[in-house]
């Protein structure tokens, strides 16, 4: 059956293996051709604006001038602002429901927080379109502003579509990952650690301050990054929430723009050349910025916490 | 798993009588501390709920004959058929793509020998996973559309595959490491080929966490709108069976009919996001639901 000599594989075997490889060359080919044909897409942008293309703050379609710096400042602004919300939201989450809260309890919360990564980013920003930005603009943004005037970091929009409803939702919808794998770096922690800390007397909120939150530092630190990554590349519920102004926001009642939200709402009507060419390029941008977080992630996630475990595991 | 053990500060006070105000202090920060937790889960759980009832308490009125059999968008008189027909079509045809390449990419995940090119692949499907949605619908856009020059339900379909693919590999790759080795080695033992092992023994073992993960992954990609909006957009009306014409979709109906100045409208969006929602929660629960108290006590 098998010609070659030394080898016991028969060559069906052989052409299985081939045709598995095949599929995982196919994946990786899948993703350097995404990476090849944005950089093809983004024509001569770089080459025309060179580094201009991310500093500088005019995108203007008629004089043909496009810089990035808006959308990457509306990016950077509101996933940071929902990262302060999203990680001490997802981190108090996860030591409750899996530290704190009985199961019958446990069990079916989890649940609901996977079911809300679950939901349509659409149907979050309807949300918040109809519901979420009335609420802010009515309760938080009018009073302030018409009471206090326009104050700095906060700005005088009371439109209600602005970074701040746009940071909420996001905050909402990046909040089950950082719950997710928290609880999984949880779970790696041996029982022993626990009922060491209980032993000498400790409280339950005591355990998890000095023995499960030290051990899971690299692991909810990735879980962190990996929810930003997720945060910058959210697409519709942004667009919807953010109130889509070209401009580099300065308070939280501004509205802006994001790299996503710019391409999802301007590339249709965009004409073909320069203009779409730039949109590939912010697209191109985000990216690399993703794709960077999903990297560092990876490496603090499954490499060092499980080997900080490994250490101190039973 | 720890909510069970007996709260210790009970059990210290029965030792000792007294508490010192150290003590006191810990054990108050403790209840704080349990409270606070329980308040943060709390908020989720209220913000899921919050949204689910505005979508149907909105959507269901607007959920009629005329949302149901008028085919395009329209004003005083539109409908959802064409979008809910688009969605039909372009969603099976990704999963027709995209999961037979996610699942044999997740058998070799889970087969292959390490070396650096398993290595580089496993790397490459978990970047796959972290891109944006709307990144990949600029990538079929820019290998679908430009050439063309035209948008169509084919170039949605294939950017949703894209993105179904790596999260069916990671699950796929993750069940099947799941199966016992002992499975596998009886397997080989009684002189069967890998090949024969693999496809016959171990993947049905895995068949019904296989098809859970597919499932799951076609609820992702049902309610994906940015990469369509990129890609599919440009034609209202009823599409069937032509996918190089532009086709609408259930999420690219939501997307526009929620932008635009009229109450009826707006109701269809909310009316076609309470059926994109109730298919997504279905699909979740009934994968999920079976396995979600599992996992936690592993």
């Amino acid at each position: 059956m098998n010609q070659v000599a030394g080898s016991i594989e028969p060559r069906s075997d052989t052409l299985f293996r081939w045709l598995l490889a095949a599929v995982g060359l196919a994946i990786l080919g899948l993703l350097l051709a995404i990476v090849a044909l944005l950089f093809v897409g983004s024509g001569d942008v770089f080459r025309t604006f060179g580094l201009d293309f991310i500093f500088s703050s005019t995108w203007d379609v008629s004089a043909a001038i496009y810089g990035a710096l808006p959308f990457i400042a509306g990016t950077v602004a509101t996933s940071v602002l929902a990262m302060v919300i999203a990680i001490p939201l997802g981190i108090l989450t996860a030591v409750f429901l899996s530290e704190m809260a009985p199961s019958w309890l446990a069990v079916p919360m989890t649940f609901a927080v996977e079911l809300i990564a679950a939901l349509p980013s659409v149907i979050v920003g309807l949300f918040g379109l109809f519901v979420l930005s009335v609420i802010t603009s009515e309760l938080i943004e009018t009073p302030i502003v018409t009471g206090l005037g326009a104050l700095p970091f906060l700005g005088s929009g009371t439109g209600g579509a602005d970074l701040m409803t746009a940071s909420l939702i996001l905050a909402l919808m990046v909040t089950p990952t950082i719950v997710a794998i928290t609880q999984e770096v949880f779970a790696t922690i041996p029982q022993v650690h626990r009922e060491a800390m209980l032993g000498l007397g400790g409280t339950r909120w005591e355990v998890v301050r000095k023995v499960i939150l030290p051990l899971s530092r690299a692991g909810i630190t990735g879980a962190a990054i990996l929810a930003l990554g997720r945060a910058m590349g959210e697409t519709m519920a942004v667009a919807m929430t953010i109130g889509n102004i070209d401009q580099v926001p300065t308070g939280l009642f501004d509205p802006a723009q994001t790299i996503a939200s710019k391409i999802a709402l301007n590339f249709n009507e965009a004409s073909l050349g320069l203009e779409k060419n730039s949109l590939i390029a912010l697209g191109l941008v985000l990216m690399f910025v993703t794709v960077a977080m999903v990297l560092v992630a990876r490496v603090l996630v499954r490499g060092r916490s499980l080997a900080d475990l490994g250490v101190q595991g039973q | 798993m720890t909510g069970a053990a007996p709260s210790l500060p009970a059990s210290a006070t029965g030792l000792f009588s007294g508490r010192s105000r150290s003590e006191r202090r810990r054990i108050w920060v403790d209840r704080l501390m349990t409270l606070v937790a329980s308040l943060a889960a709390a908020s989720l759980l209220i913000s899921l709920l919050t949204i689910i009832a505005f979508v149907v308490v909105s959507g269901l009125p607007y959920i009629d004959e005329q949302f149901l059999t008028k085919e395009t968008i329209g004003y005083g008189e539109g409908g959802a058929l064409a979008a809910m027909l688009g969605s039909l079509q372009m969603v099976p045809l990704a999963t027709l793509i995209g999961a037979p390449i996610g699942i044999l990419g997740g058998i070799y995940l889970a087969e292959a020998r390490p070396s650096r090119i398993s290595y580089t692949i496993r790397v490459a499907t978990e970047v796959l996973a972290g891109l944006p949605s709307v990144v990949i619908g600029v990538f079929a856009f820019t290998f679908l559309v430009a050439p063309r020059g035209s948008y169509s339900a084919l170039a949605g379909s294939v950017a949703l595959a894209v993105i179904m693919i790596p999260i069916v590999a990671r699950s796929t790759e993750e069940i099947v490491r799941l199966v016992p080795g002992s499975v596998r080695e009886a397997a080989l033992a009684l002189g069967i080929p890998v090949w024969k092992t693999v496809l016959r023994v171990i993947v049905r073992t895995a068949l019904a966490g296989i098809l859970a993960t597919v499932m799951l992954a076609v609820a992702r990609i049902a309610g994906e709108t940015a990469p369509l909006i990129l890609t599919a957009v440009g034609n209202q009306a009823t599409n069937v069976g032509d996918f190089l014409s532009p086709m609408d979709s259930l999420p690219t109906f939501i997307w526009y009919a929620s932008g635009q100045p009229s109450d009826l409208l707006v109701g269809q969006a909310w009316a076609a996001a309470l059926i994109l929602m109730l298919f997504v929660l279905i699909a979740n629960i009934l994968v999920r639901g079976r396995t979600a108290g599992r996992r936690r006590t592993n």
